[in-house]
């Protein structure tokens, strides 16, 4: 029997999870992965307005605040046979991107950083020679010896405080760190400035969404931020879109190459094998057609064909899971219904090679999605997989131009090392284009369309779903309508994909 | 160090970030105002910033939540939050922005309440499941467990957010984990800093009145401090002259919508509802809910997924 090893809390995400893992000879032999909580959100929403559905399933994750809405009220739309006028789409559109963008750069830098990066090395390093580096590699707007010396000189003040706060009792000096001090020393100043850039960057959100985290402007039918649709709200929102797109790519991008070049050995760590994108960004009335990343899945690797996606065949299981026993099922017939006693942690037979036993019990408050039996990473490795099968060029030239500049084989994508640098990348080219909506937006102002929103009737019954993908994943809300209230209301999350236990 | 020396010195640092003086005091003028002072605290407030010698303890805790009020107070503009982690607070334990995980991060806990206890200060966000602990564990140990064991010992227990405060969207009905806010599940004193999210200036505004007088700052009979939570919504709306014109939107995108007239008949709780989104604004006064022309959803009341539903019909 292989060592185990217990992390829990996993932590800087939002939510509780704790990963168990068996290994033997240095590698993984069993994972068990498992939802620490439930707070359903699918039962409370039971009998209430479907217009009120995206408030509550919002409240699913504050670090990926709006995306979730934004799937409700395209759900209740599809239910009710309503369609919004080209400026809401653009401007849900803005607010999606900008989710991307905000989201992405916390996630490298914030969220995932510390596991690459040693802000303890950056003590030792010397603050001209990381000017140097940092000059060479990167086109952030602050450098020089005399911005790294004040840098270092504040994490030294906050080090010899002894009060380490939210950075004590880490790996710190551990060989799994391989970034010399210098470049831990510019990315430790990197960290800093996204965490003011981020804070800016949400802005966008409160211009045409009133706050940020949890938007209060989309409703079912448009948007209703139809007072900010002038230009001087609109030159603000460029005008922040800029500076956070130009953070992404002169400081995030040339970081992400930075580090990934220190710690090429993930290239082969850490890849599945599945990949399923739902695409996102219609840019007209007909979706998926019109979307900017496409739909579409990969399966086993193979990058030579491109299958397609059909939401009927999606299922939830619950075998491992503590809910009430029953067979897989398709979102609209799915089921909620939490055990309330005997909720044991059970993630296999600690004992199996005395009895020989290999059993699995209930262990997770995550279902267990699958597509057509087969479980399915998303993300943005599935997005960058599936539009580059499809010959996406905008993708295939940035992905190509990365595996060159790293030196790495296509087949270093499917991995650890693959996944951080899809983040990256996705987020130049959707950041990139969001300048065009905005003057698109402008256009029609211009021409006097100021539409914000479609009037509609509550059906008295219908059916309806919103397929999203948002920034960790392909998102999908299902909702069942019935006396005009919400019969069944069910959603297949992106970590759900990513995380839930086997079947 | 002179306290002069010590303020020319600060300044010069601020001026180094990019932040003038001027600026710097114009923020502290509006914290100072947002909690009710006189303007003679306006210079106390900004030696609360001047970086402390020793920074107070914070033990974070996480449980049925969202984290988007952490979020929220990420996106705090004065002070930015890698002063507030830095410079000003110490987080001990904080789930959603600590290098350690796992074990180590369940040492961080019990090291900071047991070296900090009776001095540190206790913020929650996120309810409690009570009727099944078992809906939310921790390093194997529920919330409950886990919020027995810290807060009370904590000098102080914040709780920010709708959940932690009063029970929030896990307690909506039909409540399936019999989720309760802090003080209702532990049957303790808590101040409460409700809001779906929480504005960070509410949570600044709280800290600094604790750095500046040594004590909370008042609370209404709901625990929420009377600088943030002592007037409706309603009562400090700029739309509010438009109540008084009976000029009201009875349908998104109409013209009535675009001339930013009262949203009461499209569901607005703003007169039910105590909070200063009006005044404080989101973002450095970038904007609220009812400025992007939305109802406000009544987000800092109890049970306001219940009593506040359905959000787009007439109160």
């Amino acid at each position: 029997m292989g060592k185990r090893i217990i992390v829990d809390p996993i932590t800087r995400i939002e939510g509780h999870l704790r990963i168990e893992v068996e290994v033997s000879k240095g590698k993984v032999k069993n994972a068990w992965s498992s939802g620490q909580m439930f707070r359903g959100i699918e039962t409370i929403l039971k009998g209430r307005d479907p217009r009120d559905a995206h408030h509550f399933v919002q409240r699913s994750c504050g670090v990926c605040t709006y995306v979730h809405a934004l799937a409700s009220v395209r759900a209740v739309e599809a239910a009710a046979g309503v369609t919004i006028p080209p400026n809401a789409r653009l401007i849900r559109n803005l607010l999606h991107a900008a989710q991307f963008q905000h989201d992405h750069i916390v996630h490298f830098y914030h969220l995932h950083a510390l596991d690459w990066v040693d802000i303890v090395s950056a003590l030792k390093a010397d603050p001209k020679k990381t000017a140097t580096l940092s000059e060479n590699v990167s086109n952030a707007p602050w450098g020089g010896s005399a911005y790294y010396k004040e840098v270092q000189q504040r994490l030294q003040t906050f080090v010899d405080s002894g009060q380490l706060g939210p950075f004590n009792n880490a790996y710190w000096g551990h060989p799994a760190y391989k970034l010399p001090p210098e470049a831990n020393l510019m990315a430790s100043a990197h960290y800093i400035e996204a965490l003011r850039l981020q804070a800016k960057s949400a802005k966008m959100h409160a211009i045409f969404g009133g706050k940020n985290p949890h938007l209060q402007s989309l409703v079912v039918g448009g948007i209703t931020s139809v007072r900010d649709l002038n230009p001087d709200r609109i030159f603000q929102f460029l005008h922040i879109w800029k500076e956070t797109q130009k953070f992404i790519e002169d400081v995030y991008i040339p970081d992400l190459l930075a580090v990934a070049s220190f710690y090429k050995e993930w290239g082969a760590i850490g890849g599945t094998g599945n990949f399923l994108a739902y695409g996102d960004w219609p840019s007209g009335e007909k979706e998926p057609d019109t979307f900017m990343i496409p739909r579409g899945r990969v399966m086993n690797r193979d990058l030579t064909k491109v299958l397609d996606v059909d939401q009927e065949k999606i299922t939830e299981d619950v075998q491992h899971g503590w809910y009430a026993e029953g067979d897989p099922k398709h979102p609209f017939s799915g089921v909620t219904d939490p055990m309330t006693e005997g909720i044991k942690y059970e993630p296999g037979d600690k004992s199996r090679f005395l009895f020989w036993k290999t059993e699995t019990g209930k262990y997770s408050w995550i279902k267990a999605p699958r597509y057509e039996s087969e479980a399915y990473e998303v993300g943005p490795l599935a997005r960058v997989l599936v539009a580059y099968a499809k010959g996406n060029k905008a993708v295939q030239d940035v992905v190509n131009s990365t595996l060159k500049k790293l030196d790495i084989p296509a087949d270093a994508l499917f991995s650890t090392l693959g996944r951080t640098a899809a983040r990256g990348l996705e987020s130049v080219l959707i950041g990139g284009v969001m300048d065009d909506w905005v003057m698109e937006l402008v256009e029609n102002i211009r021409n006097g369309d100021t539409a914000t929103y479609q009037p509609w009737e509550m059906p008295d019954e219908g059916m309806g779903y919103g397929l999203n993908d948002v920034p960790r994943g392909a998102l999908g809300h299902w909702i069942e309508i019935k006396d005009k209230k919400i019969k069944n209301y069910q959603y297949v999350v992106p970590s759900t994909w990513n995380l839930g236990p086997r079947r | 160090m002179e306290p002069m020396e010590k303020n020319r010195d600060f300044y010069e640092k601020l001026e180094k970030k990019g932040v003038s003086r001027r600026d710097f005091m114009k923020y502290c003028s509006f914290l100072t105002a947002t909690m009710g002072l006189s303007a003679s605290y306006v210079p106390k407030v900004a030696e609360v910033f001047a970086a402390p010698k020793q920074r107070p303890p914070v033990v974070w805790l996480h449980f049925g939540e969202c984290t988007g009020c952490t979020e929220g107070v990420l996106r705090s503009m004065y002070p930015w939050i890698d002063e507030l982690v830095l410079d000003i607070l110490d987080i001990t334990y904080h789930e959603t922005i600590m290098a350690a995980a796992g074990h180590q991060a369940e040492e961080n806990l019990h090291n900071a309440v047991k070296n900090h206890a009776g001095k540190f200060i206790c913020v929650v966000e996120g309810s409690i499941p009570t009727k099944y602990e078992q809906y939310g564990m921790i390093g194997g140990r529920s919330f409950l467990e886990i919020a027995r064991d810290v807060c009370p010992r904590a000098a102080a227990t914040i709780c920010i957010g709708t959940c932690s405060a009063f029970g929030g969207i896990p307690a909506a009905s039909p409540n399936p984990g019999g989720y309760k806010g802090i003080g209702d599940a532990l049957g303790i004193k808590t101040l409460n800093l409700p809001g779906c999210p929480t504005n960070p200036v509410n949570l600044v505004g709280t800290v600094v009145n604790y750095l500046l007088m040594g004590k909370l700052p008042a609370l209404d009979n709901l625990g929420r401090p009377l600088f943030a939570y002592g007037k409706t919504i309603h009562d400090q709306c700029p739309r509010r002259s438009h109540f008084e014109n009976e000029e009201f939107v009875e349908e998104f995108g109409s013209e009535e919508a675009k001339l930013g007239y009262c949203l009461y008949k499209v569901g607005c709780k703003g007169p039910e509802t105590y909070n200063n989104c009006a005044v404080a604004k989101f973002h450095g006064g970038t904007s609220w809910p009812i400025q992007a022309g939305h109802p406000c959803m009544g987000c800092s009341e109890p049970n306001f997924w219940d009593t506040m539903t359905p959000f787009y019909e007439e109160m």
